[in-house]
């Protein structure tokens, strides 16, 4: 399966997930901003796209819940730290931080979870997957 | 206050289906109020009695041995008020079952017209965060409607249909 029919299939679910139209979806759309995505909503997301790609997505494996709770050394003056930075790339390997990281503000995470990242977390599932199976 | 929103099981099957009626009645306390002189059913109270057919569905599946929380709606088409006097048949089918929680389909039917279709998503929730939202109890899955469902069960049984 190529990127952009992951992209498809992940877009297709999120139309249905969501209720938004199929235009409104881009790679770069954010689920919470742009797609009006809420918590119960990613739990959704998660379940649709087991049933859709015949994968097991472990709980907090793609939508990490409550990253820091609050951890001063992750957090400071509402900004992410380099080591709140650091434990963000560990936590969310699929993540593009390259913006981020530029203006880490704490209400800035939400934007991480875009469409790119679901792709990209699909992309490397799928990959292991034919890799446990050869 | 009784919470039931069904009448009686008429067929129940583990894992895949259950279908449930409920008989409408205008002494129901929601007719004098929605609306004054034009008595029809909540919508949201026919997906109430949807989601009680279906939730016990994705109840069974563990055996009742996980908390499940109605989530989210994501589709819910009323196609007509449902009236005083009719009797509304839930029918309701587990399209998916996982770790996060279970996915229903269903639709609800006066005699042969469809009045209403959804889906439902049920969640499981954590007992950690099942105590912070619900308290101790499990208020999905009251005594009541495991008893209805039991009582389902054994009929299916002498009748030789399960």
């Amino acid at each position: 399966m190529t990127r952009d029919d992951i992209f498809q299939k992940v877009a297709a679910t999120l139309v249905e997930a969501l209720n938004v139209d199929e235009d409104q979806v881009t790679p770069e759309s954010t689920l919470q901003g742009d797609l009006g995505a809420e918590s119960i909503d990613f739990l959704d997301i998660v379940f649709r796209l087991e049933r859709e790609f015949g994968i097991k997505i472990p709980r907090n494996e793609l939508f990490p819940e409550s990253i820091f709770q609050g951890d001063p050394e992750f957090v400071k003056d509402g900004r992410v730290t380099p080591k709140g930075l650091a434990e963000l790339r560990a936590k969310m390997p699929y993540a593009d931080l390259t913006e981020f990281e530029a203006n880490p503000t704490l209400e800035g995470i939400s934007d991480l979870f875009t469409v790119n990242l679901i792709v990209s977390y699909i992309e490397s599932k799928l990959a292991s997957g034919a890799k446990a199976a050869a | 206050m009784r919470w039931i929103w069904i009448d009686r099981f008429v067929s129940f099957e583990s894992g895949k289906s259950a279908t449930a009626v409920k008989n409408l009645s205008l002494a129901e306390d929601h007719f004098a109020d929605h609306f004054p002189g034009h008595p029809v059913m909540p919508a949201a109270l026919i997906l109430e009695g949807l989601a009680q057919t279906g939730g016990i569905l994705v109840g069974d599946a563990n055996g009742f041995t996980r908390n499940v929380i109605l989530a989210k709606v994501p589709k819910a088409t009323f196609h007509r008020d449902a009236l005083a006097g009719e009797t509304l048949t839930y029918t309701t089918k587990l399209e998916q079952m996982g770790e996060v929680g279970g996915l229903v389909s269903g639709t609800v039917h006066a005699g042969e017209e469809l009045i209403a279709q959804a889906e439902i998503f049920f969640a499981h929730v954590d007992p950690s965060q099942a105590k912070d939202l619900l308290g101790t109890d499990n208020f999905v899955f009251t005594g009541n409607l495991q008893r209805m469902l039991g009582l389902a069960k054994a009929a299916a049984k002498s009748s030789g249909a399960a």
